[in-house]
């Protein structure tokens, strides 16, 4: 009788979670519908979206910073011996730099900034749906989707890109440092080593997949956060929700690019 | 101005409006009573389709709001005043940017003219000081002052109150009860006040109507239904006078 009951409550709360989950998936594919429909359409929010941008970029800016300084540093120190035990130490530079611009830097950086602004989007435009603010836009005549979230998605399918740039280049100098404590090496070799083994086939899927990633960001949070409910309690799973969806889409979304990239550019070393 | 025939909505097996139908003449105020849940804020969303009802029809200003496209919808919207129960003022915008919002979006004005409207709205609310405060930085009824003041900025044919006075104190939702009533007969507004608080109707009402179970029990002047002999009524309203002696002590 007992394990009767408990089968069938593990029976209803699977199906329940089963039911949310696709709900949700329904969710971000009919607010993606309506992204792509709507941002083609005038009014441009062109000042929010640099706003937005800008507000994004600034305040993600130091976190990615030193986490890409430190990945890059530590990914280094990690290979160094490695590499030493198979007599290439003189790929070091190579190695690290190719990581970094293929997966480290991009993945890296795209699920901080989902950390940082899927949540922090969620939590914005939840409690303004909670607090009527998105109902009083739009009794006013004012479209909130185009308002709140098309400039939102647009902002952070942009700006990520450029953070992504920036985190590679910290981390490059991240590993410099590293290499220069264990091997005798000029700044210069050290980059002319790094271009020499990077090439466009590496760098440009790499900091492309992040256009997806940035998207994605935007998406989660603003869908979580125009449909939150249930009050202050809505907003708070609104903003942690948001964070758990977007980075795990960032990495299923990895998966699939990369498989991808692969088989339409095989010859990328 | 107003016609609302055969409403209804129910949330799953929660019945919330039962068929409800009323008019509301031009510049006429109306007030809608009930208790907590009984539906009122329900009906004021289906009005201007923030909540789309399950069936009846809703008639502003002649149009069928119900089956008018989005373009047409925020149209008429331009016409509509609502202040929301919690004021809804935009937190990361200042008071100058709230009242400006709605105007900079739907109407053709240049900036002096813009300047004059929002002058003339603080003024009207006693609030000119507080142009450029955050509503971080307001009490509960000047928030409710604000909000009242962004939703006449466009100098609405129809205003929609949700609970104008809930939250305030009996002092200044008196003050707020009156400010409506001022602006009312200043602008020629029509409007529909959604509320559980008597003083408040007492002041604004020429009509009301009381909502019960999704239903309209009762329509007519405040006087009577406050001397109703209906049981519903004289419970009704024997309680509100017991809240709000309470509230005043």
């Amino acid at each position: 009788m007992n394990n009767t009951s408990t089968t069938g409550k593990l029976f209803d709360t699977t199906e329940k979670r089963l039911t949310e989950f696709f709900n949700m998936l329904g969710g971000l594919t009919s607010f993606s519908v309506r992204f792509i429909k709507e941002v083609f359409l005038p009014p441009y929010e062109v000042e929010q979206i640099r706003k937005h941008m800008i507000e994004l970029g600034m305040k993600t800016l130091p976190i990615v910073g030193v986490t890409g300084f430190i990945i890059g540093l530590v990914m280094a120190m990690q290979l160094s011996p490695v590499l030493k035990r198979f007599g290439a130490e003189a790929f070091l530079p190579g190695s690290v730099g190719i990581s970094i611009v293929r997966e480290l830097g991009p993945v890296i950086c795209a699920l901080i900034f989902a950390g940082r602004v899927s949540s922090g989007i969620g939590a914005e435009l939840g409690s303004m749906r909670v607090t009527e603010q998105i109902d009083a836009m739009e009794v006013s005549g004012v479209n909130p989707f185009r308002y709140l979230v098309v400039t939102r998605i647009f902002a952070t399918t942009f700006i990520l890109p450029i953070l992504t740039v920036y985190v590679i280049f910290i981390s490059l100098i991240g590993a410099y440092i590293a290499v220069v404590l264990v091997q005798n090496m000029t700044w210069a070799y050290y980059l002319d080593r790094v271009i020499f083994s990077v090439e466009f086939g590496d760098a440009i899927p790499g900091v492309a997949k992040t256009f997806v990633f940035g998207y994605i960001v935007g998406l989660v949070g603003a869908y979580k956060g125009y449909t939150a409910e249930n009050g202050t309690e809505g907003v708070g799973k609104a903003s942690t929700s948001a964070v758990v969806v977007s980075s795990l889409l960032i990495l299923i979304f990895d998966m699939v690019l990369v498989k991808l990239t692969l088989w339409i550019w095989p010859t990328v070393k | 101005m107003v016609e609302i025939k055969d409403l209804h909505k129910s949330f799953n097996s929660n019945v919330v409006l039962d068929g409800v139908s009323f008019n509301v003449t031009e510049a006429e105020n109306m007030v809608v009573f009930g208790r907590s849940g009984t539906g009122k804020s329900v009906l004021l969303k289906c009005m201007i389709r923030l909540m789309d009802p399950d069936a009846g029809d809703v008639f502003i200003q002649g149009k069928d709001v119900l089956k008018l496209e989005l373009k047409e919808l925020n149209e008429l919207r331009k016409n509509i005043g609502f202040l929301f129960q919690g004021s809804a003022l935009y937190d990361s915008m200042s008071v100058r940017e709230n009242l400006e919002f709605p105007l900079i979006r739907n109407f053709d004005l240049d900036q002096k003219e813009i300047d004059e409207r929002i002058h003339f709205v603080l003024e009207a609310v006693s609030l000119l000081e507080a142009i450029n405060k955050m509503p971080s930085e307001l009490s509960g009824g000047m928030r409710k002052r604000i909000g009242l003041a962004r939703s006449i900025i466009t100098k609405p044919k129809l205003m929609l109150y949700d609970e104008p006075t809930t939250g305030l104190d009996p002092i200044t939702s008196k003050e707020i009860s009156v400010l409506i009533t001022e602006l009312q007969h200043a602008l020629k507004m029509t409007s529909i006040v959604v509320t559980h608080d008597l003083l408040c109707a007492k002041i604004i009402a020429d009509r009301a109507i009381v909502l019960n179970e999704g239903k309209i029990v009762k329509e007519g002047s405040i006087n009577d239904l406050t001397t109703s002999e209906d049981p519903l009524l004289k419970n009704f309203f024997s309680d509100e006078i017991i809240e709000h002696k309470g509230s005043m002590k």
